[in-house]
């Protein structure tokens, strides 16, 4: 060390900040993220809920994976839950019966871990639409787009082999279900089947085989996922929304330290507590009532957790009697056709970031997100999949709406197969319009300004209605947005007009024919010229009321 | 990049002036605790007070625990209140106390921080290319097309024994799927845990349903082999009027005297058909609600399900109780695609 200029740390603290930066020079990355920007929105929060319900996953599974034992063995059940005293079960049954009645704690972090995969599933779900209808997935964002849809399914995936690890008589059902739909895939789904069941279902393998993959494979590959698509959010600089000041070229928002370490930090612990408070007086997924697995009996109105009843709904509402025979081989469409198109469904979501980019043609780099409004077409066809969504996940309770609201199962199910189709165009048709009109409500508002419901008469008699002209950063916001319009299918180099250029100019008028352009400059100034005697942005001097009452 | 590129680059987005300039960040509006030296030191009261309760919290929770030692239910429902309640307000009073810090005592004025395009500089770019360019120059990767093409090979070839690796994870499907441990002659038993009597034709009266397995399951010894013959041998036992039942005459010997047995296991993805409605005549699976018609050969009327629920041919023996004629004719279960080869 040639130089002087070293400081000399003088506090215990100092000193081993000193240490450490000696070491991992750990200086230089506070330098560079200490006072990281990061925009404030409450959506933005969706996904931070996600993180730390996952982290409570961890925390909450690691307490229950020292009592829990994965295996199929058979044992004569002598707890503490007298009504299964003696009762042949499962060893992991057994388990699970223990750490809910006979380790304190247990059936608390049963419960802390079972709340928190309803959430961690929901709020990675609410953060891929809060995603979606904000066109955040825009370039350079579209591969973080695919991390987070792959996280998405590996919370299901973790969901479905946790949920099965208890070996009750409800899990085991769905692990039917499953084993099920393996069989019906042709030609392989038998031996798919023998292979995860380590011969036939149920057998004494399964439960082993998914407590590996649910502790190891899948939390390795959540995690390793969630540090790409942190890291890239770290790269991107995080979106914002539309606002004065805000635009491609900057973020605005509040430093790391010490707003983001105070605010995402508490939300840590805000979200750990409510679980907590939740798993405290709320009983999930109450095992002990179910019993052991047991191949014959089922219990009425089953369901699945939340998460896989889309997947359910879908295998309820296929048609009947739809095996087909083709030389010798069975094909069960009852149960492929659910199957594909779910899987459909998921590629649709996966692959729409570069389907949108490809008929937008738009290569620039987006960091302002788009209100819902202004990009009224993908906001249909994203309330479309929600309505798909919504009505395969409803169908997976087609038994309980006709119990509950006593109506006829058989006519239930009929309306969610109609709905299932007729449901997304509405969907598509009114959320469509409705950003249509509420752009041109934006469009009006920016013109005239608001309507302020004061009616005022002017000397020669006539009647108007005072509109009041928003401040300049309200009328920011309203007209700050991306526009697009339709292409023709254009001839290429060679002259021909390819199939591609078609289909492209197709979606394109599909997405831009019907638009409303931002307020120009020129129409903002056409409207104001117009108005010599109307009210100005300066608002009247006296009040509306005596105006009114003088009269 | 040039104005035409750029151009370019936004695809079919049009190109409208705005009516006025950006007008910047919307000026910082004031809190109360920015103007107030008083509002300030209550808010730090307040923060306080929260952290306050998070240790209370954590008091609760060990108590929780101390107090309630598992001796019955109470108690295990006691300590997970208590424990529960203690241990979310320990982390709630750290998360508010920490969320109202930020919000009142900490500056709220936005600031701007320059993006950078994700695209690497063009000289960035040239250099990457070039190393690039140098490794394959000094390795020779693509002037050796030998090597390339030979490691390629490799490349395809090595993981090939990981996957056949896992060729042990299941036995061969063989026969196993279509056929089940009913043979001729077995009694049909009730389905319980302590080994369930056998049932008399007599004691099935009409519209009563029996939840049957046969009495040779209880010779298994190993548990999960008992659960894998249970889950393709569960039958649906069930008396009604026989001028009720629409049968086949090929079949009409399958039956006693209205007594009909179905497998219980639902042609759609196995769930245990476990539902029967007595005047219908319908049983219904409670997982899809596939619904079949008992008294027509259980044929599918409604639900997912494509096969009717294959029925198991019955008699009765010497002493008057139900028997087996033999194993189901066809595969039970849910469809897959060799079941109609045998």
């Amino acid at each position: 060390m040639s130089t002087n200029t070293e400081q000399k740390p003088t506090t215990f603290i100092g000193g081993a900040a000193n240490y450490l930066d000696e070491r991992l020079s750990l200086g230089g990355v506070l330098k560079n993220f200490g006072r990281k920007v990061f925009p404030d929105h409450w959506s933005f929060m969706l996904g931070e809920v996600a993180m730390y319900s996952f982290v409570v996953l961890l925390i909450s599974g690691t307490f229950l994976t020292f009592f829990y034992q994965p295996s199929m063995a058979s044992v004569h059940y002598e707890g503490s839950y007298a009504p299964l005293k003696g009762a042949e079960m499962s060893i992991a049954y057994a388990s699970s019966l223990d750490i809910s009645f006979d380790i304190r704690g247990g059936l608390l972090m049963r419960q802390v871990h079972h709340w928190a995969a309803l959430l961690f599933v929901a709020a990675a779900g609410l953060h891929m639409l809060r995603v979606f209808f904000t066109g955040a997935f825009r370039k350079p964002r579209e591969l973080n787009w695919l991390v987070g849809f792959f996280l998405f399914l590996a919370a299901m995936g973790g969901g479905f082999t946790g949920y099965s690890l208890p070996d009750d008589l409800l899990s085991g059902n769905g692990l039917r279900i499953i084993d099920g739909m393996l069989k019906a895939i042709p030609f392989i789904g038998p031996s798919i089947s023998s292979g995860l069941f380590g011969g036939e279902f149920p057998g004494d393998e399964i439960v082993a085989r998914l407590y590996s993959l649910h502790i190891m494979i899948i939390p390795a590959l959540i995690i390793v996922l969630l540090a790409v698509h942190l890291m890239m959010v770290i790269i991107h600089k995080h979106t914002h929304y539309s606002g004065p000041g805000k635009t491609d070229e900057n973020v605005v928002g509040f430093p790391l330290m010490p707003v983001y370490v105070a605010k995402a930090g508490g939300f840590f612990f805000l979200v750990f507590g409510v679980l907590m408070a939740i798993a405290a007086t709320f009983t999930i997924n109450p095992i002990w009532n179910y019993g052991p697995y047991d191949p014959s009996p089922v219990s009425a109105g089953t369901q699945p957790d939340w998460y896989i009843g889309w997947l359910d709904g879908a295998l309820r509402l296929a048609p009947s009697r739809m095996d087909v025979e083709l030389l010798g081989v069975v094909l069960p469409f009852g149960v492929l056709l659910p199957l594909v198109i779910s899987l459909a469904f998921l590629a649709v979501v996966a692959a729409y970031p570069f389907i949108e980019k490809w008929v937008t043609g738009d290569d620039r780099e987006h960091h302002v997100l788009d209100r819902p409004r202004n990009a009224p077409t993908r906001t249909a066809i994203g309330a479309a999949g929600v309505m798909f969504y919504a009505v395969l996940w409803a169908g997976a309770s087609t038994d309980l709406i006709a119990t509950n609201f006593q109506m006829n199962l058989n006519q239930v199910l009929t309306s969610m197969q109609i709905l299932l189709i007729i449901g997304p165009v509405i969907a598509y048709w009114v959320t469509k319009r409705a950003c249509l009109a509420l752009q041109r409500k934006d469009r009006e508002i920016a013109l005239h300004g608001r309507e302020t419901g004061r009616v005022v008469r002017l000397p020669h008699g006539e009647y108007i209605e005072v509109h009041e002209q928003v401040d300049k950063y309200e009328l920011w916001k309203l007209v700050d947005f991306k526009d697009y319009q339709p292409t023709l299918a254009r001839p290429n180099a060679q002259g021909k007009i390819t199939l591609g250029s078609k289909i492209r100019a197709a979606l394109s008028s599909f997405y831009f024919e019907d638009r409303i352009a931002p307020v120009s400059k020129a129409e903002y100034e056409l409207a104001h010229a117009d108005h010599s005697p109307a009210p100005s942005v300066e608002k009247p001097k006296r009040k509306p009321r005596e105006l009114v009452g003088k009269k | 990049m040039s104005e035409v590129e750029k151009v370019y680059r936004a695809g079919l987005a049009t190109n409208i002036q705005k009516p006025i300039a950006d007008p910047g960040i919307e000026p910082h509006r004031v809190r109360l605790t920015d103007k107030s030296e008083k509002a300030a030191k209550g808010a730090e009261q307040q923060i306080a007070v929260m952290f306050g309760i998070s240790i209370i919290g954590a008091i609760i929770a060990i108590w929780g625990f101390v107090a309630f030692p598992i001796a019955d239910l109470a108690d295990t429902r006691n300590n997970t209140l208590w424990m529960g309640i203690g241990m979310g307000l320990s982390l709630l009073g750290i998360g508010f106390g920490a969320v109202h810090w930020a919000k009142t005592l900490m500056p709220d004025h936005e600031v701007s921080e320059a993006r950078h395009q994700a695209r690497s500089n063009d000289e960035s770019r040239a250099k990457a290319i070039e190393i690039i360019k140098t490794a394959d120059a000094e390795s020779g990767f693509t002037r050796r097309k030998l090597i390339r093409r030979s490691l390629y090979g490799a490349l395809a070839f090595f993981p090939i024994p990981a996957l056949v690796i896992f060729g042990d994870l299941g036995p061969q499907v063989g026969n196993t799927l279509k056929h089940t441990i009913w043979k001729k002659g077995v009694r049909l038993v009730r389905d319980s845990h302590e080994g369930g009597t056998a049932i008399k034709a007599s004691e099935v009266t009409i519209g009563s349903v029996f939840h049957v397995v046969p009495e040779n399951l209880k010779d298994i010894e190993d548990h999960a082999e008992k659960l894998n013959q249970k889950a393709k041998a569960a039958v649906l036992l069930v008396r009604v009027e026989p001028s009720d039942l629409k049968e086949d005459p090929a079949k009409a010997s399958w039956s006693y005297d209205g007594i009909v047995a179905y497998s219980k296991i639902c042609t759609h993805v196995g769930c245990p058909v476990a539902l029967y409605e007595q005047q219908t005549h319908h049983l219904l699976c409670p997982c899809h609600q596939s619904t079949f018609d008992l008294a027509d050969h259980c044929k599918v009327i409604f639900g997912p399900a494509s096969r009717p629920l294959p029925q198991l041919a019955i008699e009765v023996d010497a002493e008057g109780y139900l028997v087996a004629q033999g194993d189901f004719t066809e595969p039970v279960g849910p469809s897959f695609w060799d079941i109609r080869q045998s």
